[in-house]
């Protein structure tokens, strides 16, 4: 394991240490002091493990990595990841995962509004609440939701697929509930068990996505807007 | 009877053949007019300016021995690999999806003929764009469509697209029928759906944020290439003085001449302000934060001939960039398909409808057939030329000027034919040492 400390190196140096280590390192990184635009643009299989809480934008375009915060991230946690895991034992600010590709992000805490946003194919997994706007305009992907949602959730949403096990305050404009059929249920158990949650109950989760009715204008839905 | 009146029939500005038109259409279909494009309508330009060539006070050089520089480095803030263009003249962004894969081609082969560089759009990077572009600039815009960090670290500078001429604070759209499997691929969307592209960035707001996103850009990217900020032309002074102060190492402002590939004409026809009034502002903005000539100014929105790109310079630019015009010289709107153009509806000169697919020429299309119109080879050596002709056309006036660099070009070169240019420009009204709100 390689220990790199903010109090000794910059963010340039340790970025470029991690963008230009051997697949399969491991690197502890020691105070980060809420640094923004840490660990962004790894594209290899290693593992990083953020001892404190981060900024704007950590792990932003992840590829293969596996990246663990001992803390709380800032917005944009994982933007545009391509592929890899985040895991952030706190609280995460807006913007989770906003335009994510692929890969999965697990929130250990709260998500604050727009979680998801623009996502892209990336997994979501929030164990506590999310706030408003979540997973607005989500293409595709999935959002799990432990806990409640804030208001217009997946407003716009396209393909994506959103499981909440708690309260909805409000849906945004084209999604709907739809029924959680044996191939939702599956999909569900599968994002997780990739994650490694297995800490819950199916028959609480609610499924929401796309009524699809948005997808072609037309001026009849203009007040739907 | 009554006696047949013997005045002419007096039609109204007011409600003029073609606002008429516009009402009904809207009353027949209930939905506002899409269109590509810029702004149609007559608004104070370039061409209100003029050059007061060199006499007794100033010399000229040689139009045809004294060499006149047209190079220029763009981005050598921060980046420790800036773009080196031969000319001063860039070509704007435009999407693949908008344009097909031959019309992307074509722009690359041209500007890398010339030593320019191009532009990405919505949708992300296409092979083709990079393999014939040698210096290709990658958009990061608000969709995130096709946005992989690969394409960033393949591409010779990043572009984040904040505004643009045509629709300052609106997004974009790419209606169904443009969505092919290549398309909808790329943008991880459904085949045959409108794709809206939203108008703020996902994952950010305001200009303390954008300086973030700049740091962690640089930080995927090594600091290695030049990042631009595109605003479009709405409040000049204090978008490029925020983008400045957010690192960007080149601004862009579009103007509202400058194209999109489709959005409402009310949008393109009202909101914004013209190119001509955005340059001094910018450069205002830049002059009293030092920066001057340290970040580079790049002009766009209805540059059309070498004249435009002198006049821009003179004001306080460092380089322009062509979108329409570009697509004019590869064949767009180009009169021998009259007979097509007509069958849509309008004539060559006129089509807007590039969000619709059916473009005679090839260029704003996904359909097949019609691509094949364009040969990349061909359209890439047409536009070349036009490059070459728009930068010695501006290296004649500068000469004229005595001038043996474009950027050496400079307001008191110029004069204003109306009150309205004069004040716009801060230069003085033709004959006059009056400059208007000065």
């Amino acid at each position: 394991m390689h220990i790199l400390d903010f109090n000794k190196l910059s963010l340039r140096d340790i970025n470029k240490t991690l963008q230009g280590s051997d697949k399969n390192s491991f690197f502890s990184i020691r105070n980060p002091k809420g640094s923004h635009a840490l660990a962004v643009g790894i594209n290899k299989k290693i593992t990083v493990k953020i001892v404190g809480s981060v900024g704007y934008y950590c792990a932003g375009m992840n590829k293969f990595s596996d990246i663990k915060v001992e803390g709380s991230a800032g917005p944009g946690l994982g933007e545009n990841m391509m592929s890899g895991n985040i895991y952030v034992t706190g609280d995460v600010s807006q913007y989770a995962g906003a335009s994510g590709h692929g890969g999965s992000i697990l929130v250990g805490g709260n998500a604050s509004s727009r979680c998801g946003i623009s996502m892209k194919g990336v997994d979501i997994i929030v164990k506590g609440n999310v706030g408003h706007m979540s997973a607005f305009m989500a293409q595709k992907g999935n959002l799990v939701i432990f806990g409640d949602a804030g208001h217009a959730l997946g407003d716009s949403i396209y393909e994506a697929n959103i499981y909440v096990a708690g309260e909805v305050a409000s849906l945004g404009a084209d999604c709907i509930e739809k029924k959680m059929t044996k191939k939702h249920l599956s999909n569900l158990a599968n994002i997780l068990s990739n994650a490694n949650v297995s800490d819950y109950n199916p028959d609480t989760f609610r499924r929401f996505g796309s009524a699809r009715s948005l997808y072609n204008f037309n001026v009849d839905n203009a007040k739907i807007y | 009877m009554k006696k047949k009146s013997t005045t002419e029939p007096r039609t109204s500005h007011t409600f003029d053949a073609y606002t008429n038109s516009e009402i009904r259409r809207a009353a027949e279909t209930g939905i506002y007019d899409i269109r590509g494009g810029g702004s149609k309508r007559s608004l104070p330009n370039f061409d209100d300016l003029l050059f007061l060539g060199a006499s007794i006070s100033r010399y000229p050089l040689e139009g045809y021995r004294e060499s006149c520089n047209t190079k220029v480095i763009l981005g050598d803030r921060f980046s420790s690999n800036p773009l080196n263009l031969e000319i001063p003249i860039t070509i704007a962004g435009m999407s693949f999806g908008a344009l097909s894969a031959q019309a992307k081609e074509a722009l690359g082969r041209g500007a890398s003929l010339v030593g320019t560089s191009t532009t990405t759009g919505d949708g992300g990077m296409t092979k083709e764009e990079r393999g014939h572009s040698k210096q290709l600039v990658y958009q990061l815009l608000p969709s995130r469509y096709g946005m992989n960090p690969d394409d960033l670290r393949k591409a010779d500078a990043i572009e984040i697209v904040v505004g643009q001429g045509a629709k300052p604070g609106g997004g974009g759209m790419l209606l169904g029928q443009k969505i092919n499997d290549r398309v909808a691929e790329m943008r991880t969307l459904p085949k045959g759906i409108d794709q809206r592209s939203p108008c703020r960035h996902p994952d950010w707001t305001g200009p303390d944020d954008m300086e973030i996103k700049i740091l962690e850009l640089r930080e995927i990217t090594g600091w290695k290439v030049p990042i631009f900020v595109k605003v479009a032309g709405s409040r000049p002074y204090y978008d490029v003085a925020l983008a400045a102060k957010s690192g960007a190492d080149v601004v862009v402002v579009d103007g509202m001449q400058g194209g999109t590939a489709a959005t409402q004409e009310v949008f393109i026809e009202n909101v914004g302000i013209p190119t001509l009034a955005c340059v001094r502002p910018a450069v205002r903005a830049l002059q009293e934060l030092g920066l001057h000539r340290k970040v580079q100014l790049i002009i766009s929105g209805g540059i059309r001939n070498g004249a435009d790109v002198a006049k821009a310079l003179a004001l306080g630019a460092d380089a322009v960039s062509i979108g329409s015009a570009a697509l004019i010289a590869l064949g767009d709107n180009d009169p021998r398909y009259q007979k097509d153009y007509e069958k849509l509806g309008t004539t060559a000169g006129s089509f807007d409808d590039w969000h619709e697919g059916l473009d005679p020429a090839g260029i704003t299309t996904q359909d097949k057939k019609l691509a094949k119109r364009l040969d990349p080879k061909l359209g890439g050596r047409r536009l070349a030329n036009y490059l070459n002709v728009m930068t010695m056309e501006a290296q004649t006036i500068a000469r004229a000027c005595g001038k043996n660099d474009l950027r050496n070009l400079e307001p008191e070169d110029l004069c204003a034919l109306t009150v309205e240019s004069a004040a716009m420009a801060g230069v003085p009204l033709a004959g006059t040492n009056w400059i208007p709100g000065t």
